[in-house]
């Protein structure tokens, strides 16, 4: 009684100006548990460059240098490379950046980062669409989610895109450990995060980021749809270490709808495309198992 | 108040913690903790996204100054013991 | 030691004695050889830095501000739309006050395609903040990079440069080039130690939102800077001669202007030809001179203005233009000349886009024609030179 499950040290200080119930917030705190003092942070354009407060306010307890929207890979490299120049080498740079400024203007970046094998961990909190300019649709925005350039209308209705798989894409850079994180699961999230600390080279965490306004949720359910999203199996926890896929928590295996009936960006969806969209997760979830059974 | 370019760093160095931001004011619910009923899971410590709740001996104490009502520790709190009522009332 | 080579190697010997710490780098055409040349030095551990291949130009940029915020020396190098592509990122650099240096192999941009000498990728970045050095030589290349590094990199100035070759003019063509031992560089260009940087452990951010209350005041600061950079780049030429025995001409280089009574100004690779001209011309009395436009950025105002006011006419040769107004230096010249009590005729003319040449017999007409207007005014104060289908002929 009384005993935490996760390190008690702190890294952020409140007064972050994120919305009351922000998973990102959660993200953050619990990536920075995981990593400790010696870390500095990049940020692009996005929710966490605002969330620090105007100048001169920030609520991180280690440096942070913002930069523009596409240029969280870039700056990692960059930042590791004044390390190593100077000799400093006992520290983790991290790139936290949210999904649009990684799989669409900062995949090319990112890719680089990547490809250079630059020793840093990037972070990507996925909240599905471009949440900072107000809810408007990226490439990691779910099939069948409203966002304000996926309205839902009579002529064009919600994302027909599927969500791009950034696990598969950084699997394909043959880079030594991937990650999905889930803010309801804080335990298995701070014990990616002190493995990747572990690695050297180019290391990969998606956390998922649940978000109030854009997914037109209730605020106190953040925690919980970020559980519904593992045991509905939208978004498995599960690690890719040097190729080979392990399933950190198989969840519940509990119906989409579970998942999709509590967030106003799903509420226009039809029964046969929620049983489409079903299929989809089904389908990967399958792929996933066979991926992890074949050891590749 | 607008500092004198004088004043200013060269480029924006944000170097004051961000406890000036008093995000308590946000507040439309506030969580009250029934801390006889409360079992020390520290559940609602570890799920605060705002780092707005400390722990005293494991019972939790919500930090008004901060919380800005989200509900998350109510939510998940296993045994119930924490209870969102109006802002200005108890 | 003196050696023969291209305007890239005079870059890439500039950063190697500059002490590079990081270069970020994109090869585009005509820049690649400087690149490939740092990632000779850097692999033979002649040049101990870190080499990152970036994936863009933007990328270069990018990871160039991350490393100097990390208290690193950087250097990069590009050309026209490797330049043009970094331009988000160019504002950046500047807004954040980081002493970046780089080359611009300056060339045209497409379409039409063109790999060619050309100024306006360079002129599209006169409003990033950024300092602007048009050379006329290799060894100017080499020693102007030293030079950028030190008068950036002092307390009051803390803004980025850029060395502008003339694309294949300069790049790709071999000059002698005395390349500076590396002790006397060493004793001319300290270690970077910048007040702020990213330190470990030291909780702090860098470049966030700041409210319309506030803004300004960061801006006027860079303005000081740049002013400041003004008397910054002389003291620091002034040093530099007295250590390596040479100078550039500060920031408007002036030759045979003293009694002069029509100018050329201009920049890059085709002052050193209009030299020639001048010479040719004067031989038969005409009193011509030349004015070198060597700092873009900061603008020689006061070097214009003191110019200007005594003479009849300037001619102002534009290696780019403006489309809807003028060419740029031509703006500016005249800009700075408005406030003279005595103004000079004033005409522009834009010649040797897309690397066409510019031979002295062209710089021969010009100062033909700025002698003739300034006697009489010009009827179009544009004019375009050697294009073909108009009436002129310039060859």
């Amino acid at each position: 009684m009384g005993k935490t499950t996760i390190p008690e040290d702190e890294f952020t200080y409140p007064g972050s100006t994120g919305c009351p119930g922000c998973g990102a917030n959660l993200v953050m705190r619990y990536l920075l548990k995981g990593l400790g003092e010696r870390t500095i942070v990049s940020i692009p354009a996005c929710c966490w460059a605002v969330m620090p407060g105007y100048w001169p306010s920030n609520c991180l307890k280690v440096p942070l240098l913002y930069t523009a929207f596409e240029a969280t890979g870039a700056a990692i490299s960059g930042l590791r490379a004044a390390l190593d120049v100077k000799g400093v080498n006992d520290v983790t740079v991290v790139g936290f950046a949210g999904d649009g400024g990684t799989v669409d203007i900062g995949l090319q970046a990112l890719s680089g980062a990547a490809e250079r094998r630059t020793d840093a961990i990037y972070v990507m909190y996925d909240n599905e669409a471009y949440m900072n300019t107000g809810v408007q649709r990226s490439g990691s925005t779910p099939w069948g989610a409203w966002t304000t350039t996926t309205p839902v209308g009579s002529t064009h209705g919600f994302k027909h895109e599927t969500k791009k798989d950034i696990m598969a894409i950084m699997q394909a850079h043959r880079i030594p450990y991937a990650a999905t994180v889930s803010p309801a699961f804080p335990e298995d999230f701070i014990k990616k995060v002190e493995k990747a600390k572990s690695i050297k080279g180019f290391r990969f965490i998606h956390a998922l980021s649940p978000c109030p306004p854009g997914w037109k949720t209730n605020p106190s359910l953040s925690v919980e749809i970020a559980r519904l999203a593992v045991d509905a199996r939208v978004f498995p926890l599960y690690e890719i270490e040097d190729g080979k896929v392990r399933i950190t928590r198989k969840g519940k295996g509990l119906p989409l709808v579970e998942y999709l009936k509590v967030q106003g960006r799903f509420q226009h969806l039809t029964e046969p495309e929620i049983a489409e969209m079903q299929k989809g997760v089904d389908d990967s979830w399958i792929m996933l198992l066979l991926k992890e059974s074949s050891g590749t | 108040m607008t500092k004198s370019y004088e004043e200013i760093p060269l480029t924006p160095i944000s170097d004051t913690p961000s406890t000036v931001n008093i995000t308590g004011l946000w507040r439309v619910m506030k969580p009250v903790v029934d801390k006889e009923k409360c079992k020390k899971c520290t559940i609602c410590w570890k799920f605060c996204p705002d780092v707005a709740i400390k722990l005293v001996d494991g019972v939790p104490e919500i930090d008004y100054q901060y919380c800005k009502g989200c509900g998350i520790c109510a939510a998940e709190c296993p045994s119930k013991c924490i209870v969102m009522v109006k802002e200005g009332e108890q | 030691m003196r050696m023969v080579m291209t305007g890239n190697y005079a870059s890439a010997y500039g950063a190697k004695l500059a002490r590079a710490e990081v270069i970020a780098a994109y090869p585009i055409t005509p820049q690649t050889s400087i690149v490939e040349k740092l990632a000779e030095f850097v692999a033979t551990g002649e040049l101990k830095a870190k080499f990152i291949p970036v994936e863009s130009e933007h990328s270069a940029m990018a990871a160039c501000i991350a490393a100097q915020t990390a208290g690193a020396r950087t250097y990069t190098a590009t050309s026209s739309h490797g330049l043009t592509l970094m331009h988000e990122v160019l504002m950046w650099a500047s807004g954040a006050r980081l002493p970046i240096v780089m080359t611009n192999v300056s060339r045209a941009m497409a379409p039409p395609w063109s790999v060619w000498a050309d100024h306006m990728d360079s002129i599209a970045q006169r409003d990033t903040g950024w300092l602007q050095f048009f050379c006329q030589s290799n060894q100017e290349v080499l020693d102007t990079i030293i030079m950028a590094y030190k008068v950036c990199e002092s307390a009051g100035v803390m803004l980025p440069a850029m060395i502008i070759e003339d694309a294949f003019i300069l790049s790709h063509t071999s000059e002698p080039v005395d390349v500076p031992e590396q002790q006397l560089v060493d004793s001319f260009l300290p270690a970077y130690s910048p007040d702020l940087k990213i330190e470990v452990g030291k909780a702090c951010g860098f470049g966030s939102l700041v409210k319309p209350d506030q803004y300004m005041e960061f801006r006027y600061k860079a303005m000081l800077a740049m002013k400041d950079a003004h008397d910054r780049i002389l003291r620091v030429e002034q040093e530099f001669k007295h250590v390596f025995g040479r100078e550039h001409g500060g920031l408007l280089e002036r030759y045979r202007c003293e009694d002069a009574e029509t100018v050329l100004v201009t920049a890059g690779s085709v002052a050193a030809t209009a030299k020639d001209v001048v010479d040719a011309l004067r031989a038969n009395g005409q009193r011509v001179g030349l004015a070198r436009i060597r700092a873009f950025r900061p603008f020689p105002h006061d070097e214009i203005r003191s110019l200007a006011s005594k003479l009849e006419g300037i001619a102002v040769l534009d290696r780019s233009y403006t489309f809807g107004a003028a060419g740029a230096m031509f703006t500016e010249v005249k800009a700075s000349v408005y406030s003279c009590q005595k103004r000079p005729v004033m005409k522009n003319y834009i010649a040797g886009l897309g690397g066409r040449d510019i031979t002295p017999k062209i710089l021969s007409r010009i100062f033909e024609d700025i002698q003739v207007i300034a006697k009489r005014g010009a009827e179009d104060e544009v004019e375009w030179v050697d294009v073909a289908g108009l009436p002129r002929r310039w060859r």
